[in-house]
């Protein structure tokens, strides 16, 4: 019954882990950009959040609707004015612009909240749980698990079922062909950012509820997020999921056997996917 | 002599220091068919590269409809009434057949074109909607491409070797639609290396050699001879 519950603990921790990895996917799959700055950017959510709850007092459950849109802005933002200008043939501008983009999130943070770590609290929600013949659930993770594949189920109906869908697979595909159909790939690159960054914002929160966040956080979720991609595959979006919960249970029994090995256990199963599967489990 | 509905003006094409076009002029009227003819490497699609947008060009290098549009980005230029059919057709290989098509009439410019016509058109595109677009043959790849650029109500449609890599029995068939294609008015310029189909259907010839233009004029008024001269330079 001990090891039911890791896995379901591990499980339910996986599905964050998924949103979370979600966000980093899409870009990838509609600009091929990989976004240093994705981890950093959920702690800068978790921020605008702690900052938003200390002016207001509101439940940090709550703060979400307005930690994601604001997100979303910043994304659509940052996108237009910067990260377009470094799309191109080359791989290497993009990487180096969002690993810059860490730097100075992690040292704007630390300059103006400090190294001190915060968590958000979200009151009783955090303790209640549901019993089920010796198994124990909690409200507050089953909850996330829930919006995580909300999320990723989303993400797959705009991408299928939408003309924005349709847009971001045609921008991905040939995005010299798609600017023949009239799309403006800076546009709809931009709303990918929007899109993306939402995710964190709602994956950011979630995660400050869950675990202390501080300035310096970033990069060790940023590995968790490529690595729940890479597991999973990188084109499909299920995989994602499967991927992030594969991460997610692997770690809980990590640590189950020896909390030093939570991590360790993450990334040894992360190595194996990689050195059997290297285009991952899922992927089409 | 009505106001041409394109007019490309001593247009200059660079890739790198390479200059691909010197002073290419060219114009053509509303529901005309224009042939641009040449060997391989003559300019035939830089020139189309370059009046879509794709490549960069002077301002009024490039007039359409009266109004300069060189160097605008791709997706105004369609906006404005260009569509291209790219060469090797360059299907969106993530979208369905009928996805191809619905995504070139996403701008909603109004027109003679929708999904209905085009599968009128082209019929075995109907039966194979849901398919992957890159999955289907190569004529019907090019049927998707050609149905995708007039699903944007164009003006002018621009043509880039629709013949390459196809049977000569399909490219017959598909050169066959040209007509009900450009029944209401449709201006086309059509690049070819392949000279045989276009010269059937083009009232006007234009034939680049090396990135100059060696032969211009009504299609009626030019000799084989002339034509066999202007593309192989003797």
């Amino acid at each position: 019954m001990d090891w039911v519950n890791t896995i379901i603990q591990g499980l339910l921790v996986g599905g964050l882990y998924a949103m979370f990895a979600a966000g980093l996917s899409l870009i990838f799959g509609v600009m091929r950009l990989v976004n240093i700055a994705h981890g950093d950017l959920t702690v800068l959510a978790a921020y605008v959040a702690y900052s938003i709850i200390a002016a207001t007092g509101i439940d940090p459950l709550v703060s979400i609707l307005l930690v994601v849109p604001i997100m979303a802005v910043i994304g659509y933002a940052l996108q237009r004015a910067l990260l377009n200008r470094t799309l191109g043939n080359d791989i290497l501008p993009p990487l180096l612009v969002t690993f810059g983009l860490s730097v100075i999130i992690q040292n704007g943070l630390l300059e103006t909240f400090s190294a001190d770590s915060h968590r958000l609290i979200a009151g009783p929600i955090e303790v209640a749980s549901f019993g089920l013949g010796g198994i124990y659930v909690g409200a507050l993770p089953l909850l996330q698990f829930g919006l995580a594949v909300a999320v990723i189920w989303g993400l797959h109906l705009l991408f299928y079922r939408t003309a924005l869908g349709r847009a971001f697979r045609a921008v991905s595909d040939d995005q010299e062909v798609a600017r023949l159909m009239g799309l403006d790939n800076r546009h709809i690159y931009g709303l990918a950012m929007a899109l993306s960054l939402a995710i964190v914002g709602l994956a950011g929160v979630l995660l400050a509820i869950r675990t202390n966040f501080d300035p310096a956080i970033g990069p060790s979720r940023l590995i968790f997020g490529f690595e729940a991609v890479i597991i999973g595959g990188l084109s499909s979006l299920w995989g994602t999921l499967a991927g992030g919960i594969i991460l997610g249970v692997v770690q809980a029994a990590g640590a189950h056997f020896d909390p030093g090995w939570q991590d360790l256990a993450g990334h040894i199963a992360f190595l194996l996917v990689l050195a059997l599967r290297p285009r991952g489990l899922f992927a089409k | 002599m009505p106001d041409p509905l394109l007019q490309v003006d001593r247009l200059d094409a660079f890739y790198g220091d390479f200059q691909a076009l010197f002073g290419v002029s060219l114009a053509i009227t509303a529901g005309e068919i224009a042939a641009v003819i040449g060997a391989n490497g003559a300019g035939k699609s830089t020139l189309l590269k370059s009046i879509v947008g794709w490549m960069p060009a002077r301002r009024d290098a490039v007039v359409f409809q009266g109004r300069p549009i060189g160097g605008e980005p791709a997706n105004k230029v369609t906006a404005a009434g260009i569509a291209l059919v790219p060469e090797g057709r360059r299907l969106f290989a993530s979208l369905s057949v009928e996805e191809n098509l619905v995504i070139g009439g996403q701008l909603k410019r109004p027109g003679p074109w929708n999904l209905a016509r085009v599968y009128k058109l082209f019929p075995v595109l109907a039966e194979k909607k849901h398919n992957p677009a890159t999955s289907l043959s190569g004529g019907q790849q090019q049927m998707v491409a050609i149905g995708r650029a007039l699903m944007s109500n164009p003006l002018l449609l621009l043509c880039d070797e629709l013949s390459l890599g196809l049977a000569p029995i399909i490219v017959k068939e598909i050169y066959a639609q040209m007509a009900s294609i450009t029944a209401e008015g449709l201006a086309v310029i059509i690049v070819e290396q392949d000279i045989g189909q276009a010269l059937k259907i083009a009232s006007h010839i234009c034939c680049l050699q090396v990135g100059r233009v060696a032969l211009e004029g009504a299609a009626s008024g030019l000799t084989r001879q002339e034509i066999g001269a202007a593309y192989f330079g003797v």
